[in-house]
């Protein structure tokens, strides 16, 4: 056990160290979404957006738990991207040549992704505060936003390294969350509503895990725990479920690459 | 003489999309010695190798590393060999220290072991000036250097190169062969792939020469030269039929061990050149066979390796072995 922690830890400090080094993508990744979505689009929709429609105060207000797990979606599908760069430099090769249990290298990533997602979420929550917005769960509300989306990012960086393992070619990589990302966030909660959306999109998006995560996360920043809670045990029980999945996913690919 | 046997490959076989990149392979290596698999670009040394190290499984046959099975013992194997992959396996962003503290963790050292052996690597493949810059700021040369002290890190009891000197420089290529030599002198057993024939003469010990997943030759790089019987006289000739007569007149002469018919001309084996050649020359002469170019050396592994696989290996183009 101590050895499988000395792994993880060094395998984990490497990620960070790398970050470190990418001071310019570090920034851009964390403004991308508080900059484009909450600011931009929150502000662009303000009027346009009807009060009665999404039932909060303001369309920022409506829009932070959207932002919240678009970046979760974001964060995870390309949690896979250094894997991938792994593999075809011969790195990976090179750490499944040393005497580690095989899944290090993968928790390392989970722990690496789901850290700097979690900052990343509660800066944007910060952001969101300094526009007004203010969780009226309080800190205890944060924590379960934190780990909703944690719950999320496992499955979705599953995903990207099942990919990761799997593709042949990085366009192959790229274009599948290129493909996704903005689908997903159209045909779920993030921007608009269920119930104000168009019949099919709305029936569509019922099947999108991060409708699930959205209409949890959002009561617990703008309703109450009494309104959240039944969203919140809801959407446990969805995550584990899609987690489990594409754990499995993962776990075949990464069999299938390494041996 | 029997010498210990460090690893011992028993009919190997290995498909990939119905290409047999490994076809029923078996060879030993000795503990101690430096041996070479040498073959064009496709022809399964890099899938051999890896293998070896534990990250292929063989669908049939056995690999044993000191005793233990490639597939079952496989963490032990992992704990007592080096690798050095093909290409630069290396973090860019990362120092070179950086890197092999990093394996210092995956070996599960201890930091008090980690860093009394970190500086000593750096020093070995002289890196020390280097060794806190990032990666990135390398040379080919010197990436090359941080790969292998990555690859000995661990103390291996054998270490695995596979194409070291693959796009480096002259000088580089002659400090890499000297850290190989090293390696050998401090016990370490090397097994590399190559397809470089310099690299494989004058590096290693034995050499196997593998072809289309099989191993056409092995030995000692004398050996095989030796083997193939005699040095090489080669004649271009200027009348194909003239050509033909010159074969069947010099067929029977002493010190000739053998005539091939070559597009040119001929290949002719002589035993001893000094017997050989005014004998070739007068035959010639009386045959009033017309001769363009007259070459004559000792055999080269170059020689030794168109005589087992029927082609140069220069035939290959070079291009990413992706297997």
């Amino acid at each position: 056990m101590k050895e499988y922690w000395q792994e993880i830890r060094a395998l984990t400090m490497r990620w960070v160290r790398r970050l470190s080094r990418e001071k310019f993508s570090m920034l851009f990744t964390l403004v991308q979404p508080m900059l484009f979505w909450l600011i931009f689009f929150g502000n662009l929709f303000q009027r346009a957006a009807d009060m009665q429609v999404t039932q909060a105060s303001s369309y920022i207000s409506f829009l932070t738990a959207g932002v919240v797990v678009m970046t979760v979606l974001n964060n995870g599908l390309a949690g896979g991207v250094d894997l991938l760069f792994d593999k075809e430099n011969g790195f990976l090769e090179r750490l499944m040549s040393t005497p580690i249990h095989r899944t290090s290298v993968i928790l390392s990533r989970f722990i690496f992704v789901t850290t700097i997602t979690s900052l990343q979420v509660l800066v944007i929550l910060a952001v969101a505060w300094l526009l007004g917005v203010q969780p009226v769960t309080g800190r205890l509300g944060v924590a379960m936003i934190l780990f909703i989306g944690m719950m999320f990012g496992v499955g979705l960086t599953a995903i990207s390294m099942a990919m990761a393992f799997s593709v042949k070619s990085h366009g192959d990589f790229f274009s599948v969350p290129g493909f996704l990302s903005l689908p997903m966030i159209f045909l779920s909660s993030a921007l608009v509503p269920l119930a104000a959306m168009p019949g099919w999109m709305g029936f569509l998006a019922q099947f999108n895990p991060m409708t699930w995560a959205i209409d949890a996360v959002r009561p617990l920043i703008l309703q109450g725990w009494a309104e959240a809670l039944p969203h919140v045990g809801m959407v446990i029980g969805v995550m584990v479920l899609f987690d489990a999945l594409c754990l499995y996913g993962g776990a075949r690919a990464f069999r299938r690459a390494i041996g | 003489m029997s010498r210990a046997v460090a690893i011992e490959v028993s009919h190997l076989k290995k498909t990939y999309e119905k290409v047999r990149a490994v076809d029923d392979l078996s060879f030993q290596v000795y503990a101690g010695e430096i041996l070479g698999l040498l073959g064009p670009n496709g022809a399964g040394k890099s899938t051999t190798l890896r293998i070896l190290i534990t990250l292929l499984h063989p669908p049939s046959g056995s690999a044993t590393i000191l005793g233990m099975d490639s597939v079952k013992d496989a963490d032990r194997v992992r704990k007592t060999i080096g690798y050095v992959p093909q290409e630069r396996a290396i973090d860019r962003f990362l120092t070179g220290r950086e890197h092999l503290k990093l394996l210092a963790d995956l070996y599960h050292l201890s930091p008090e072991e980690a860093s009394t052996r970190i500086p000593r690597l750096l020093k070995l493949v002289e890196l020390e000036q280097q060794a806190d810059r990032p990666a990135k700021t390398y040379s080919g040369g010197m990436k090359r250097k941080l790969d292998i002290a990555c690859g000995l890190l661990p103390d291996p009891k054998i270490l695995f190169l596979d194409e070291p000197t693959l796009g480096l420089d002259v000088q580089s290529r002659l400090r890499i062969w000297d850290h190989v030599r090293a390696m050998r002198e401090r016990g370490i057993t090397v097994v590399m792939t190559t397809n470089y024939l310099d690299e494989a003469d004058q590096l290693c010990d034995r050499i196997a020469i593998i072809d289309g997943g099989r191993i056409k030759a092995l030995g000692a790089p004398h050996e095989l030269k030796v083997g193939l019987g005699g040095d090489l006289v080669s004649l271009t000739g200027r009348e194909h039929d003239r050509v033909e007569l010159l074969a069947a007149a010099v067929k029977d002469l002493p010190a000739i061990r053998a005539v091939t018919t070559t597009p040119t001309g001929l290949d002719i084996r002589v035993d001893s050149p000094e017997k050989a050649l005014p004998a070739i020359l007068e035959a010639a002469n009386r045959l009033t066979c017309q001769l363009e170019f007259i070459d004559y050396h000792r055999p080269r592994l170059d020689d030794v390796f168109i005589a087992h696989t029927g082609r140069s290996i220069k035939d290959d183009q070079p291009k990413a072995e992706n297997q």
